[in-house]
């Protein structure tokens, strides 16, 4: 046995983009590889759940879990790495807030089973079959995980250490939170391991964001022309980077595209929708009540505009129904 | 009146014209609803929409924000933001499920202890009818699942499952 340290990666309520992010890597992983011992990681190796509740309490170095947590299964699993774990790191904008699977906290968990199993225009199930949480057949018994009422943060379920954010973390990020693992000289506990300043401070239209502002109507990207070098509020898009944290390089607002905010607040903002719902509305133009509503109608979906990333790890969680 | 359910309702009020008129409907002597926890901010503008959600998932049954009215603000143009981001966050609360009722705003003047009076009438009979928000509880319904999987994994320990 190699006497590295030994590194689990695991996914959960996930679009597989956090693993992809690791194979971004490229020729880093290399150092990845040459450094730390992978001794879990579903989506590329060959290991079993058995072998990892085979080893000794703490004996995984870090875990790095990416997604959401929606079902038993991963609520499961994700307690048993904590327990196997030194440190453990919520991987990705899902496993920190929610992300985007956290969207699904608007609807109620019985109307999306009977959506996906009835009402969906692709389904076809005459008989109305569900899947059953256990099935008894010639003596054996199987089990599916059952779908929780709403989909949680890791950190929601258990413990963490750290958050590399991002949808996903930009390979840099990763390479550098590695790197910190490595040199045994940890940050604090609960840290975010990207600068902790806004968006705009990186982004290369900043020089063009107005000192004061005056949005007098919203636009969305599709159906606007978008300046390619203007600053997107100046523009009367919502842009996400006022409230949104650093560490992506602005790529979408290099791509030409809003920041939609994955990477999540800063650590003096504790409801990132609220925030810059918040700065928003004190730059819009109107002051009568009409000429508000009137701006507002460019946002015609609040929750997914301002939580696209943060539904659960919201004050709200999701739509408040029973 | 007082075996009605009594609802609890947040009030931001600004220094200089709400909580001063708070202030003189109790120097007056008015009687109104004990359902409001005033909470005093400099300005309307100060409301941050942080607080009102905080408000709600701490339990709040209602919000109520007082700011001075428009044009006499202390600092010219605070209640104007607190306006515009009223009008987006009863948009956002509906889409979290609140009934936007459950949220309101007026402009009170120092001089107004009546109105306050009023309001705060109002609301409580409005937020009464809409009965209890209860967040906290809706919470806790959701979490009750999260117990549940210790004794699965004791069942599963009894009566391993084949796959
Ligand atoms: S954070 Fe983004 S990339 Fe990662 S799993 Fe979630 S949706 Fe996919
Ligand atoms: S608001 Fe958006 S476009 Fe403007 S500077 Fe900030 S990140 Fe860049």
């Amino acid at each position: 046995m190699s006497d590295k340290p030994k590194i689990a990666m695991y996914w959960c309520a996930s679009c597989g983009g956090c693993e992809e992010s690791v194979v971004d890597l490229a020729e880093d992983i290399l150092f990845v590889v040459e450094n730390v011992d992978i001794v879990f990681w579903p989506v590329a190796l060959d290991f079993k759940k058995k072998d990892v509740e085979a080893m000794e309490d703490g004996s995984i170095v870090a875990s790095f879990i990416n997604g959401a947590i929606r079902t038993t299964e991963q609520e499961e699993m994700v307690r048993m790495l904590r327990r196997k774990s030194q440190i453990v790191i919520a991987y990705g904008s899902c496993a920190q807030t929610g992300g985007i699977p956290a969207l699904a906290n608007l609807c109620e968990r019985e109307a999306i089973l009977q959506y996906v199993y009835h009402d969906a225009p692709t389904v076809k199930n005459p008989e109305g079959t569900r899947p059953q949480l256990e099935t008894r057949e010639n003596g054996f018994r199987a089990t599916l995980p059952e779908f929780h009422n709403v989909v949680r943060t890791l950190g929601q379920i258990v413990d963490v250490d750290y958050y590399l954010p991002g949808c996903p973390p930009s390979p840099k990020l990763l390479k550098e939170a590695v790197i910190v693992l490595l040199s045994g000289n940890l940050p604090p506990k609960g840290t975010v391991l990207a600068p902790d300043k806004a968006l705009c401070d990186e982004c290369a239209r900043k020089e063009t964001k107005p000192e004061t502002m005056e949005i007098e109507a919203f636009h969305r990207p599709h159906n606007t022309p978008v300046d390619p070098e203007l600053c997107f509020l100046a523009q009367g898009i919502v842009c996400m980077g006022p409230a949104t944290r650093a560490g992506c390089g602005a790529a979408c607002t290099c791509g030409n595209m809003p920041c939609t905010g994955c990477y999540g607040p800063t650590s003096r903002v504790e409801d990132q929708g609220a925030k810059i719902l918040s700065s928003l509305m004190a730059n819009l133009a109107p002051k009568d009540e009409e000429g508000i509503r009137k701006a507002l109608e460019g946002i015609p979906d609040p929750v997914g505009t301002f939580y696209r990333y943060a539904v659960a790890g919201s004050l709200m969680r999701g739509k408040l129904t029973k | 009146m007082s075996d009605k359910w009594q609802p609890t309702i947040v009030g931001f009020f600004c220094n200089w014209c709400t909580y001063t008129a708070a202030d003189l409907a109790g120097v007056s002597r008015m009687k109104y609803p004990a359902t409001v926890r005033v909470i005093r901010l400099m300005c309307s503008g100060r409301v941050d929409p942080q607080f009102i959600l905080k408000a709600f998932a701490g339990g709040a049954d209602g919000v109520l924000i007082g700011g001075c009215h428009p044009g006499d603000c202390h600092y010219l143009e605070g209640n104007y933001k607190a306006l515009r981001r009223f009008e987006m966050m009863k948009k956002l609360i509906a889409g979290f499920g609140i009934d936007e009722k459950r949220l309101r705003l007026e402009w009170i003047s120092a001089a107004e202890g009546e109105k306050v009076k009023r309001v705060i009438e109002e609301m409580t009979q409005q937020v009464q009818e809409l009965g209890p928000l209860d967040v906290p509880k809706i919470f806790a319904g959701w979490d009750e699942e999260l117990d549940k999987l210790e004794e699965e994994i004791k069942k599963e320990a009894e009566e391993p499952s084949h796959v």
